[in-house]
């Protein structure tokens, strides 16, 4: 019997809130686009739009309903002493490590729906153009906490960090 | 020549920057001033007083240009102390800029024809800065020969042995012409390469710019569009095959000659050099004369760059893959990392090599992992939707055509249209199919010394050696149909070059174990090993 290697789930989920922010987002989004079909539907009596209608409400319920619950099992992060190592992604799934040494900026990003729910987005960036990790969805008061932890310890290596 | 430099230390730039802008000025106003002339004569004036009127106006624009110039002359002031560059620019506000002097990446040279004339230079400084973080390049515009090459050398070199050994090797390159003792050359200029720039993909580029001005200019002559079409027509029903391959290879000879043209201005007069104290430079240009230096710190590996006509012809281009290379907003300026232009491929190994201090260029010691056979299925997959959908583009005129144009387009047109997509698709499968295989085989990636080695691409097969030390993080991509087959994207992020450098379609398992290979201790702690089942 051979053993495959492969990546773990990193430890820690978001914060549950997550689920809500993402159910409230998706709702932000769909509910003005149906009803405005279906409003353009009835005032200009015109029924074969219900139809996109019909199958944007079903597109928007999965949204709302299914789909955030699946996210949050998919997204998941940890930081260790040596590196932040986060999983995110749908159907093209991507887990992204970035070593504590080459971190060079921990950013804290609060939208408005995600102030609703106490949340925040945690940024940390590297000296690549292109290997900024995120944590979307994590409980305002720890994020903040974690974005001074890692600049502290990313402070404390030499270097500039490329 | 710091004669200018006043008490403070604060120099200007060389005032021959006012000769060069009248200059330049000059010559564009006087040459637009000939319309001018004829068309004041078309309006009944007579040639002495057109003349004047033409000249007056041409004057008076050139004397503005001047002044302009020399208020900013009389503005901009600069320079350097023991840790650091300033450039103050003083016109009703002042604005100060000050770099620290360890942060400055890079100091270029450049001078077109006109500042060539005058015996000035432009030089850019930069600090490896991405564009767009605030930390925008300093352009000095333009100061004398001699006091750019000190500027360059005194600026690029950290310690006093290497920058008077530098300024020393500058100051006898500069009367010499071209050797410059105690710099290491590692490549010069072989004309033959000339034979390899038609390959690129810049001739079929310039060869639709050069059908573009063609249908231009026939406008302006007078034979409108609906004349040209009528003319294309023509062709169509006359000899329709030998028509376009007329028109194709002309524009192509059109966009090869422009492409050798291109070739001779860029690269006229190329060498790469390694200079004491650590810098590669690069000067190269026939009418902009360039240098580029740049410090073999901020050097995390070299790129081999294949084209698919220079391939065939079995050559290949050397890129730099370094930290703050001046990127535009586009994301890349590919000219100003190249190190070697298309050159065969046994030399583009020896310069690689010679960058990155070693006896073989890693990409040609290395032997490369081969990828599962899964990712070529997928690439022939890719391969065949891509030619499904352009026979698809290719069946639309003739539907559409046929239908609205049936009673104008005679019998020979529209059976061209019909047979287009049947054209299409016999020339297309084939090359797709081809190109697919092409590209699975051009898949791999291996660890060479302090290397990593990837290779991917067909059209343009890029070869790159990164490294291992230069690898800040990795991401590892899985799509649900890659996830099916035990695929992964394995992809290094990296402060230099395109800042991330992915290894497509690699067996899941084998591309975990090269990743912590070659970056040992930073994926480790986040893997496991499942007991495989069957």
């Amino acid at each position: 019997m051979t053993g495959t290697v492969r990546l773990r789930p990193p430890r820690h989920p978001l914060d549950p809130r997550a689920v809500t922010w993402w159910t409230t987002r998706s709702a932000l989004v769909g509910l003005p686009v149906v009803s405005a079909l279906v409003v353009a539907a009835v005032l200009a009596a015109t029924p074969w739009v219900l139809v996109p209608a019909v199958v944007l409400a079903a597109a928007a319920c999965a949204a709302v309903v299914v789909l955030p619950r699946w996210w949050y099992r998919l997204h998941r992060w940890e930081v260790t002493e040596t590196a932040v190592y986060t999983r995110s992604g749908y159907l093209w799934q991507e887990w992204r490590v970035a070593p504590m040494s080459r971190i060079q900026t921990v950013d804290t990003v609060r939208g408005p729906v995600q102030r609703l729910f106490g949340l925040a987005t945690v940024t940390v960036t590297t000296a690549s153009a292109k290997g900024a990790l995120e944590i979307r969805g994590l409980d305002a008061e720890q994020a903040a906490q974690l974005a001074e932890e890692l600049t502290h310890t990313a402070q404390a290596v030499a270097g500039d960090a490329t | 020549m710091n004669g200018a430099a006043s008490s403070d230390g604060f120099e200007r730039l060389d005032p021959r920057v006012l000769v060069a802008a009248s200059a330049l000025v000059g010559l564009v106003v006087l040459v637009s001033s000939v319309p001018a002339v004829l068309a004041f004569r078309g309006e009944g004036m007579p040639w002495p007083a057109a003349a004047a009127l033409a000249l007056g106006g041409a004057l008076v624009v050139t004397a503005a240009a001047a002044g302009v110039e020399y208020l900013r002359w009389r503005a901009t002031r600069f320079r350097v102390t023991a840790d650091r560059f300033e450039l103050l620019f003083h016109l009703v506000l002042t604005r100060r800029r000050s770099l620290s002097r360890d942060r400055i990446r890079t100091v270029d040279i450049s001078a077109n024809p006109v500042q060539r004339l005058c015996g000035l230079a432009a030089v850019v400084i930069g600090t490896g800065q991405h564009a767009g973080s605030g930390e925008a390049d300093i352009k000095l515009d333009a100061v004398s020969r001699q006091r750019a090459e000190d500027l360059r050398v005194q600026l690029l070199s950290r310690t006093p042995a290497a920058a008077t050994a530098g300024a020393a090797a500058a100051v006898a390159g500069e009367s010499a012409g071209h050797e410059s003792p105690g710099n290491r050359s590692l490549a010069v200029l072989d004309w033959s390469w000339v034979a390899y720039a038609p390959l690129s993909l810049l001739t079929p580029a310039l060869a639709g710019a050069a059908a573009g001005a063609v249908l231009n200019v026939s406008g302006w002559f007078g034979v409108d569009e609906g004349a040209a079409a009528e003319l294309v027509a023509g062709f169509v029903r006359a000899a329709a095959l030998a028509g376009v391959l007329v028109i194709l290879g002309g524009a192509l000879t059109a966009g090869a000659v422009g492409a050798v043209l291109l070739f001779v201005e860029m690269w006229w007069g190329y060498r790469l050099e390694r200079e004491p104290g650590g810098t590669l430079r690069l000067r190269r240009g026939l009418f902009t004369t360039r240098s580029l230096s740049l410090e073999e710190r901020r050097l995390r590996g070299v790129e081999i760059v294949e084209p698919l006509g220079v391939r065939l012809a079995r050559a290949a281009r050397v890129d730099a893959v370094a930290t703050g290379m001046r990127q535009d907003t586009q994301g890349r300026r590919p000219d100003q990392r190249t190190l070697l232009p298309a050159a065969p491929r046994a030399v583009a190994e020896r310069v690689a090599a010679a960058v990155v201090h070693r006896q073989r260029s890693p990409t040609a010691e290395v032997q490369l992992v081969r990828h599962p056979v899964a990712a070529l299925h997928r690439r022939v997959r890719w391969a065949l939707a891509a030619v499904v959908a352009v026979v698809a583009a290719a069946a639309v005129p003739a539907v559409v055509l046929g239908s609205v144009f049936g009673d104008v387009a005679d019998e020979a047109v529209g059976g061209m249209l019909a047979a287009l997509p049947v054209v299409v698709a016999v020339l297309a499968a084939p090359g797709a199919l081809l190109l697919a295989r092409d590209a699975y085989r051009n898949l791999g990636h291996g660890i060479s010394g302090e290397h990593l080695v990837r290779r991917v691409g067909t059209v343009r097969r890029s070869t790159v050696a990164l490294q291992r030390s230069g690898v800040i993080g990795w991401t590892v991509r899985q799509s649900y149909f890659q996830r099916r087959v035990g695929l992964v994207t394995l992809i290094a992020t990296t402060a230099a070059g395109d800042g991330a450098y992915a290894v497509p379609d690699a067996d899941a398992a084998e591309a975990l174990c090269f990743a912590d290979e070659a970056v040992p201790g930073l994926l480790a702690p986040f893997l496991e090993v499942t007991e495989a089942r069957g």
